[in-house]
């Protein structure tokens, strides 16, 4: 085995095993983060993991909804990879939503929004990928709840892209990756947008903060959920794991609750 | 029971009656309906292929997976999808629903490689919202499987109202049940009255996957009557709602992934309701159904919050404790019923407490009774009596 070191995350996802095709492929992964504890640090670390050289075939496609390429790049700097250069090697593709916020502008009131366009540009990209690269193309959205903004509160819309993100999973083996906010459905009766994307998710991360409260040296607890059905060698993983998180500047510690003091 | 189910769907209608509907129902707590609607699926399809079921053909509504997934799934349970006897279609809603790629094929000289995947066995829906086009494309599926004579047809529609909130598209199978009388039905026009007709004649079986939170309670409920089999996928142990992320909830979690119970509710024809309940769980292979155990009982209790006592009894004890006559139950011995009082000195009572232990056994081995053994602790014990202990006292 190579001598990065493996954190629990990647355990979690089944990122420790270097098989082709790429553990996550065809994968949904749904982070879902509350106002406590913000989960974006999860998809700089999966960014990060996903751009790295040990797997050179990955390409992302980036629908930024809430922050600048420039914010994303001084963070995933520090972790020890460089966004701008990975854009200009064609493995980073950076759709900033925020310049076109409510894509529905440029197309006027034609009925359907800027989401169909949105998605020929993906598909787009995507097929024009070398043949062996489609199925290592990952799909990362940072904001799903702001999505709604951008289709002017029509969570219908948000819904129909979603499925057709969706069938690029299935079609090329994309993975998707998206971070949602849970606390903002809690007053909900029925949160259909955010049950519909958890009963299409494989992998649920959610990220929570302590139930004890605020601690210096522990910021938040993680617990993933791997709902796919692993075919690794026959041995039965734990598919629910839980442990603590502490965010630093150019990394993250993950630890088993209670074997850090 | 599972059997039972897809028997029930075997069987197919008779003539002149509504088609057998089945509904399967989950919530995200026991997010497994999918699976329970696979082996739905895969069972139907080898009864189909072996001739054994009414039907000749299936139609599978694919809204929520491709269609290879279907194929991929039904090789892998080794049934054969491309036999010479044309017997599958699958409807597919999936790939392209809203015409989206459609419009990306036309606007450039893109190679699109969604349609690969459409073979001889699938044909593509490109716009669901048009719920008439969508039934009758079902409609012609099915008679170009088994033709326009008196063979019949089973559909499976994956998942209703997957991705297409307020699309109304829970009314599909409504449709296909053809049971206008129902609340919230349209009014059905002229030209469907006669494709009703010609429907009910072929549908031999239909069955639907529901996932019941995301709909209003209305909907679901017109779907449950209309089905003849209502099996509804529940957690084994229920969480209460407010309390998803914490511990407790962890280990509830824990318990409940990858098993469940399902909920069987038969309805027959004259009315009568049976309700079966059976525990399944998952494993790579798929689902595996189990009757309910006795140990999932017992996990249950041991989600009792663990305390420094023993909360629990023993399977003894508890039967023992069954066993006990409580002084105010009639004992109807043919005795003279003696209640101890407390009034006789300690020494007193012990012998008579052993002799009548000793004598108390042997009752216990012949009748199984229980007794409450009692003995006073000390003098200092006030007896039980009528008088006022605190008759001194000058209050």
């Amino acid at each position: 085995m190579e001598n990065r070191a493996l954190n629990l995350l990647d355990e979690a996802l089944g990122l420790d095993h270097q098989t082709d095709p790429w553990p996550l492929c065809g994968k949904v992964v749904l982070v879902e983060d509350c106002v406590e504890t913000s989960g974006c640090f999860v998809l700089h670390q999966l960014l990060k993991r996903t751009l790295s050289p040990q797997s050179p075939n990955n390409t992302i496609i980036f629908l930024a909804f809430s922050h600048s390429f420039s914010h994303y790049d001084r963070i995933v700097r520090k972790l020890g990879c460089n966004l701008v250069a990975q854009r200009e090697n064609g493995r980073f593709f950076f759709f900033d939503m925020l310049k076109q916020l409510c894509p529905d502008e440029k197309e006027g009131k034609t009925g359907k929004g800027g989401f169909p366009a949105l998605y020929r540009k993906m598909q787009k990209t995507i097929g024009a990928l070398p043949e062996n690269n489609q199925n290592h193309a990952t799909i990362m959205i940072d904001d799903m709840s702001l999505m709604e903004v951008a289709a002017h509160g029509s969570l219908e819309h948000v819904l129909d892209f979603m499925h057709y993100c969706h069938t690029l999973t299935s079609e090329f083996g994309c993975s998707l990756i998206t971070l949602n906010h849970e606390d903002i459905y809690s007053s909900m009766e029925r949160p259909t947008f955010m049950l519909q994307m958890e009963y299409l998710t494989d992998v649920l991360i959610k990220v929570e903060p302590l139930a004890t409260g605020l601690a210096a040296d522990v910021h938040g607890q993680l617990t993933v959920l791997n709902r796919g059905i692993c075919k690794v060698k026959g041995s039965s993983k734990n598919k629910i794991s839980n442990f603590h998180f502490k965010v630093k500047e150019n990394g993250v510690d993950y630890f088993y609750p209670g074997t850090r003091t | 029971m599972a059997e039972s189910m897809c028997r029930t769907l075997r069987d197919g209608s008779l003539e002149g009656e509504q088609a057998p509907a089945l509904t399967i129902k989950d919530t995200t707590a026991s997010p497994f309906g999918f699976h329970v609607f696979s082996h739905v699926l895969s069972q139907l399809s080898s009864f189909i292929l072996a001739s054994k079921s009414q039907s000749r053909g299936f139609v599978i509504v694919a809204f929520s997976r491709s269609p290879s997934f279907y194929t991929d799934l039904l090789k892998r349970r080794g049934i054969d999808v491309n036999s010479s006897h044309k017997w599958i279609q699958i409807l597919d809603c999936y790939t392209d629903p809203l015409g989206w790629k459609d419009q990306l094929m036309g606007s450039g000289n893109f190679t699109d490689v969604s349609y690969e995947a459409s073979s001889s066995l699938s044909s593509v829906c490109k716009d669901v919202k048009d719920l008439d086009k969508l039934y009758s494309s079902i409609l012609e599926l099915g008679k170009g499987l088994v033709g326009q004579g008196k063979d019949r047809f089973s559909v499976a529609i994956d998942s209703i109202l997957s991705f297409f909130l307020g699309r109304d598209l829970w009314k599909l199978p409504v449709r296909c049940q053809c049971f206008p009388n129902k609340p919230d039905v349209d009014r059905f026009s002229q030209s469907e009255g006669i494709i009703r007709d010609s429907m009910s004649k072929q549908i031999s079986s239909i069955f639907w996957l529901l996932h019941s939170d995301l709909h209003e309670v209305k909907v679901t409920s017109v779907l449950e009557y209309l089905s003849s089999v209502v099996a509804s996928v529940e957690p084994l142990h229920q969480t209460a709602i407010g309390h998803r992320g914490d511990l407790e909830s962890l280990s509830l979690l824990k318990h409940n992934f990858g098993k469940g119970k399902l909920q069987v509710r038969f309805k027959r024809r004259n009315g009568r309701v049976r309700v079966m309940m059976e525990g399944f769980h998952i494993d790579q292979l798929g689902i595996s159904f189990t009757s309910v155990s006795s140990e999932d009982v017992l996990v249950n209790q041991s989600l009792l919050p663990k305390v420094q006592f023993n909360l629990e009894l023993s399977e003894k004890e508890r039967i023992d404790r069954a066993k006990v006559v409580l002084p105010f139950e009639h004992q109807g011995t043919g005795k003279p019923i003696q209640i101890y009082d407390g009034r006789r000195s300690l020494t007193e009572s012990k012998t008579e407490a052993t002799l009548s232990s000793s004598e108390n056994s042997q009752r216990t081995e012949n009748s199984g009774e229980g007794e409450i053994i009692y003995f006073r602790d000390s003098d200092d014990e006030m007896p039980d009596s009528d008088e006022d202990p605190d008759d001194d006292l000058d209050i």
